[in-house]
């Protein structure tokens, strides 16, 4: 079993929790010297970078939150100047302003490298022809993998998402042995291969699936790894923190996070208390090293419980359980990350129909569905279908628009959709994982 | 006699597309002992609108407004047609002729002719059209 940097992976958990305290502080004064954004947050919480004194001590600064990424659109709280960034990406924007995260060289090569160890802990290496079907582009996904199997010395087929059938070819073609992409577009890269009288399992040399921006479940793996003879690994991340950077390890048991990169803290939701090991609540994690935008006790909405014993593989960093679900109500739709407030939005915008909804969704073979019931009116009724259809097409059009997703729309009767005194529940997720 | 005196109030009634829907109107218009001349039912993906000519219509639309149906009021008319082959084509050639358009229509047998229920785009033109053809309308106070 390889490992990528065995002198940082394998290092005593003591001593890695001195390194994460040197980080640690370091970034503290750095932003509170040079960040007016993190010196106002930490005046306010009446914290100096003087007042953090050891690891633990982390709890006395403040929360960081998506919005405030949006509220400084679009760069506002980077600690780099322009020409030392080297990139950027973009979030989808899909709860209004769009995100962007800056990087740095250093920054790029942090990620590269975390990348690199996880794609090591999940087996592969020179030799392997690694396919990466995630999205090229704004999204971190597809340069943020192509970078990590390139550093290990995998080959790397840049496939991005869509064009299913030559992908299948491509895969037989150039023997790839490793694939990273959504799960739900493994599913259907299985589906497709199916329908094109491909198996998977005897007709491809894939061996390795790395998995991940959308949850899915420990069945889902069983049953793609038992179909498609494959090992399929969880990956982790989110572009605020750069992109995905975390992997599991052969053992297949929880997402390492390497704690020379990530200082992982889980809390409770609701208080804001750090939780001990092992239960269960909101993922929190602040980036120790970033440049470009520094990231402290990002509160990622993820909900998960952290394991701190040395994994049986020998490395000494946490792992996180997989994502058990969201503090918030978003939803990820087909990789897109989708809020009902975000619909209501867009309904509120459209005088035909009223704010009342309700979102179903589903899954259909491999691809996620949602569905939004909607009331009309009762002043746009007419007995024209026509009319009715235009309407119809007016609200898909203009929710496909906000949430860079298509949704299917069903248009009801004014009073037919259920009323709530307290927390609308607004959402019906009726997939199977 | 007056063209508006042919205009019928036809009743939409907005459904969404699950059973029991038209069972629900149609209990509605039997606890009322309202009479259904006719009816049809457009369907599309999703909902339907279901078209009912009754003998009292205020009465029906107050009713399925208070189960919480969502109704409106059409103006369509009604053609009695010679109940033989070329029938339709005598009403359709008219309107032909005139320019008017048909959005929909649905016919029912009555008892003694065929009639049709015609939705078009210009309601009086169209009544107008067909008296001078020589048509035979119903008269709106069948319907009331």
């Amino acid at each position: 079993m390889k490992i990528w940097d065995p002198r940082i992976e394998e290092m005593p958990a003591e001593e890695l929790k001195k390194l994460q305290y040197r980080h640690l502080k370091t970034l503290v004064y750095r932003l509170y010297s040079f960040s007016e954004f993190y010196h106002r947050r930490m005046d306010e919480q009446k914290v100096h970078p003087d007042d953090i004194n050891s690891l633990a001590d982390i709890t006395k600064l403040p929360f960081m939150y998506k919005s405030d990424l949006r509220d400084n659109y679009p760069n506002k709280i980077f600690t780099a100047p322009q020409d030392e960034l080297v990139r950027y990406h973009v979030s989808s924007g899909t709860t209004g302003k769009p995100t962007v995260v800056g990087y740095t060289q250093k920054d790029l090569e942090i990620w590269t490298n975390s990348l690199a160890r996880s794609l090591t802990a999940a087996g592969l290496g020179r030799g392997d022809v690694m396919q990466v079907s995630y999205g090229y582009g704004l999204f971190t996904g597809g340069l943020g993998l192509h970078y990590g199997a390139e550093k290990i010395g995998a080959t790397v087929v840049p496939t991005s998402v869509g064009n299913t059938e030559r992908q299948i070819e491509l895969m037989q073609d150039l023997s790839v042995t490793a694939i990273a992409c959504t799960p739900s577009y493994m599913v259907h890269l299985g589906e497709t291969a199916e329908k094109m009288g491909i198996s998977i399992k005897n007709d491809t040399d894939l061996k390795t699936a790395v998995l991940g921006a959308e949850p899915w479940s420990e069945a889902m793996r069983r049953r793609m790894q038992e179909q498609m003879g494959i090992s399929a690994y969880n990956i982790y991340g989110t572009s605020e923190l750069s992109g995905p950077m975390f992997t599991e390890c052969s053992e297949q048991n929880g997402i390492h996070i390497w704690g020379d990169i990530a200082y992982t803290e889980i809390i409770d939701p609701d208080t804001g208390e750090q939780l001990p090991s092992g239960e269960k609540g909101e993922l929190v994690m602040t980036i120790l090293q970033k440049e470009a935008l520094p990231m402290i006790r990002f509160r990622i909405g993820d909900i998960t419980s952290i394991d701190e014993s040395v994994c049986p593989c020998g490395r000494t960093h946490p792992r996180i359980e997989r994502i058990q679900g969201r503090v918030d109500d978003m939803l990820i739709i087909r990789g897109i990350n989708v809020f009902p407030s975000q619909v209501e939005h867009a309904l509120l915008g459209i005088p035909e129909v009223s704010g009342h909804f309700r979102i179903v969704v589903d899954r259909k073979g491999a691809l996620d569905t949602m569905l939004v019931q909607v009331e009309l009116n009762p002043d746009s009724f007419s007995d024209k279908l026509s009319d009715i259809m235009d309407i119809r097409n007016k609200v898909s059009h203009l929710l496909k628009n906000q949430l860079n997703v298509g949704v299917g729309i069903e248009l009801v009767a004014p009073g037919a959709l259920p009323r709530f005194e307290g927390k609308a529940k607004r959402v019906t997720d009726r997939r199977v994982m | 006699m007056k063209t508006e005196d042919y205009i019928i109030k036809q009743i939409s009634v907005f459904s969404e597309n699950r059973p029991g829907r038209l069972a629900a109107i149609a209990k509605a218009m039997e606890e009322e002992e309202i009479n259904i001349f006719a009816f049809s039912i457009a369907e599309a993906k999703g909902f339907g609108v279901v078209r009912v000519l009754v003998d009292r219509p205020k009465d029906a639309l107050d009713k399925l407004v208070n189960i919480g149906f969502m109704v409106s009021f059409t103006d369509v008319i009604a053609v009695s047609m010679h109940d033989v082959p070329g029938g339709l084509y005598e009403i359709a050639n008219i309107l032909a002729k005139s320019e008017i358009n048909i959005e929909y229509s649905y016919a029912y047998s009555g008892k003694e002719a065929a009639v049709l229920i015609l939705r078009v785009d210009q309601a009086e033109e169209a009544v107008q059209r067909l008296l001078d053809n020589g048509a035979n309308l119903l008269k709106s106070e069948m319907f009331a």
